[in-house]
């Protein structure tokens, strides 16, 4: 076990920032810490790295306890969000500065340095000023300086934030190629969902500084213990349903009741992906008038619009939408295949009691 | 109408819209130049043409008098014993005020420019009463036979009050714009505070640094109110560069306070001119620097 949090909190004066957080990430592993802004997941990573000092639990790094040992001697690899790479000083001087801090000899560091400039594809910059160099080039710069004294763990705050979308694109396969050279354990932070699953192999999601998941991208787009993240992950079609004459009911839409006496309400998801349409208007028992298509490069996203006005979001694929020669403005009929339950009476599920619904396909007039 | 006219009518439409007539703008140029050559540029020739007007002989001889001498010398030593220390505070006092919040930072700041705004005269009859005979440290310094004020000490710490806010006015807007990032990316990389504060903090506000202490030496050489209260005004002992001038001229001297005083007006030309090379300097590595995509690929 590479880093393991147990209890872990922060208090900034009295507003608590991060509260008892638990998690452990493996030697070798790619992990995202994913959440809105101001969830927590910085202040997270500044406190392995030793930049901020818990208030509350333990925090181990190769089963050390490092909670009182100074930021110097973590031997913690940290690319902050804005770089802060020194401006006075080459390419060169930046790498070798923890080097020299940590007196290697001259020709060590230069041979370490010129090897990180190898790795990082930076050969030939090594007589440059940061401001002489592109956005992206500073960053592996940053990542070269972070890994030169071979820290046991590397931390990345944002690391794409900062760079525009072409460049985030490449620089995402290059994290995740330069991680699989080094196999170095890597933690990251971003609010950016999509990029976690991309590149992660585990994803820790905050929310209000609360730990609300951990798991595999696959795992929480599929599984998602809660609400929360069942909408911060990917898109998920959110009703609120009321069980009347025994069916869970939202305009037409109709559920099981799972239990629940007339009156009483509840709450579902369903992914875009879980939503089957046809144009044959008898094939499924929903009518709907597909009002907008969103073209997403090989998926698109269809707006579909029921007779009550209520909007539910599907996704299908570039064939998909060409075989069945949907466009805006017409009718169809639609199913729903999968869905969750989120929350019964406003009081949100515990993990274990959100599970997963199939409904049959086509199962015509009542459930 | 061709095009070239209806572009000429364009172009004198829009001159006429940004611009003033010739006749406004030589006008407030040439007003501008006069206030300043009259008001500026004319007493600084002045004291020059004073200077020499008993020749080089006289000039020289003014200067290396042996009181003029043990002026100059004072003052050199009084600079060289306050602008460190301001130095030091200085950097101490940006720093702290940059990197940390804490209580009290607000009236740190506005004491910070206290000297700014108190008359120097004020300055210097403040320091003696704290340390003058009947001062509230006056008893217990005679007793101890310590003597600070009509000697270096009182003119030391009157100079030093006085160019107090010079260097940490001048370091802590650089210090805000810096951040603490790369000071951080240092400590996460090994350094000590030492070697961070050596290495990472000082370089990257050397600029600001230099300028303050250019003008911090160039107050502490020239001031007169602070000064003159605690000096004494004692020949050949108390008297700095601006109370010798003072005193010369009271003399009826006709050249030599004027020539001592050009000792003053160099150094403020050279101040002026130190200052201009660094920004000019810092605006060149800033601005000119030449972008990433205009740099030749590299070898």
């Amino acid at each position: 076990m590479s880093i393991e949090l147990k209890n872990v909190s922060k208090k900034f004066g009295g507003v608590s920032a991060v509260h008892e957080v638990s998690f452990s990430v493996n030697d070798g592993e790619l992990v995202a810490l994913l959440g809105p802004s101001g969830c927590g997941k910085t202040t997270v990573l500044r406190m392995i790295s030793g930049l901020e000092l818990p208030t509350g639990g333990d925090l181990f790094v190769r089963g050390v306890r490092v909670n009182d040992i100074p930021v110097q001697q973590r031997n913690i690899g940290f690319v902050f969000q804005s770089y802060a790479l020194f401006k006075n000083m080459t390419v060169f001087k930046n790498i070798a500065f923890g080097l020299k801090i940590k007196k290697w000899k001259q020709a060590d560091i230069a041979a370490r340095v010129a090897e990180l400039l190898t790795l990082l594809g930076l050969e030939g910059f090594e007589n440059r000023y940061p401001h002489q160099l592109s956005g992206g080039q500073r960053q592996r710069v940053a990542i070269a300086r972070a890994l030169a004294p071979k820290p046991s763990v590397l931390l990345l705050d944002e690391p794409f934030g900062a760079v525009d979308a072409k460049i985030r694109q490449e620089l995402r396969e290059w994290l995740v190629h330069l991680h699989h050279d080094l196999k170095v354990t890597t933690l990251f932070v971003t609010h950016d969902q999509e990029e976690a699953m991309e590149v992660s192999n585990r994803i820790v999601i905050f929310s209000r500084g609360h730990l609300e998941q951990v798991g595999t991208p696959r795992e929480v787009y599929e599984q998602p213990v809660n609400e929360f993240v069942a909408r911060f992950i990917g898109v998920m079609n959110v009703l609120e349903l009321e069980v009347r004459g025994g069916i869970a009911r939202a305009h037409e839409l109709e559920f099981p009741n799972h239990g629940l006496p007339d009156g009483q309400r509840l709450r579902i998801g369903f992914r875009p992906y879980a939503v089957q349409i046809s144009t044959n208007l008898k094939t499924f028992r929903y009518q709907a008038v597909l009002r907008h298509t969103y073209f997403l490069g090989v998926l698109l996203r269809l707006e579909l619009e029921l007779p009550s006005g209520l909007t539910v979001r599907a996704r299908m694929t570039k064939e998909e939408f060409a075989h069945l020669g949907l466009s805006d403005g017409q009718s169809v009929s639609m199913q729903i295949r999968q869905y969750r339950v989120l929350a019964h009476e406003g009081e949100v599920l515990r993990p274990e009691v959100a599970t997963t619904y199939d409904i049959p396909v086509n199962l015509g007039e009542g459930i | 109408m061709t095009a070239s006219t209806q572009r000429r009518e364009r172009t004198a439409a829009s001159t006429r819209s940004t611009q003033e007539s010739p006749f406004v703008k030589w006008t407030l140029i040439g007003v501008a130049m006069l206030f300043a050559g009259v008001f500026l540029l004319l007493p600084l020739l002045n004291v020059f043409v004073q200077a020499f007007s008993a020749g080089w002989a006289g000039y020289w001889g003014a200067l290396t008098d042996e009181d003029t001498f043990s002026a100059i010398k004072l003052t050199l030593i009084i600079a060289a014993i306050s602008v460190p220390l301001n130095v030091v505070f200085g950097l101490a006092a940006s720093w702290c005020i940059a990197k940390f919040d804490f209580r009290g930072k607000a009236m740190l700041l506005t004491f910070i420019d206290l000297p700014f705004a108190i008359s120097p005269v004020v300055s210097g009859l403040m320091i003696v009463l704290l340390f003058g005979a009947q001062g509230y440290a006056g008893e217990w310094l005679q007793a101890h036979d310590i003597k600070i004020i009509f000697a270096l000490p009182g003119m030391v710490i009157a100079t030093i009050f006085v160019t107090f806010p010079f260097v940490a006015r001048e370091l802590i807007p650089v210090m805000q714009a810096t951040g603490s990032d790369q000071e951080q990316a240092a400590l996460t990389l090994g350094a000590s505070g030492w070697q961070t504060f050596w290495h990472v903090t000082l370089p990257s506000v050397k600029t600001g640094l230099l300028y303050g202490i250019i003008l911090c030496n160039a107050r502490a050489m020239g001031e007169f109110g602070a000064v003159s209260v605690v000096s004494g005004h004692i020949t050949g002992l108390t008297d700095t560069i601006p109370l010798r001038v003072e005193k010369l001229y009271h003399e009826f001297n006709p050249a030599a306070p004027f020539a001592v005083a050009s000792l003053l007006a160099v150094l403020a030309l050279v101040t002026l001119a130190l200052k201009t090379f660094l920004e000019w300097r810092e605006h060149r590595r800033l601005e000119l620097a030449p972008p990433p995509e205009n740099l030749p690929p590299p070898a």
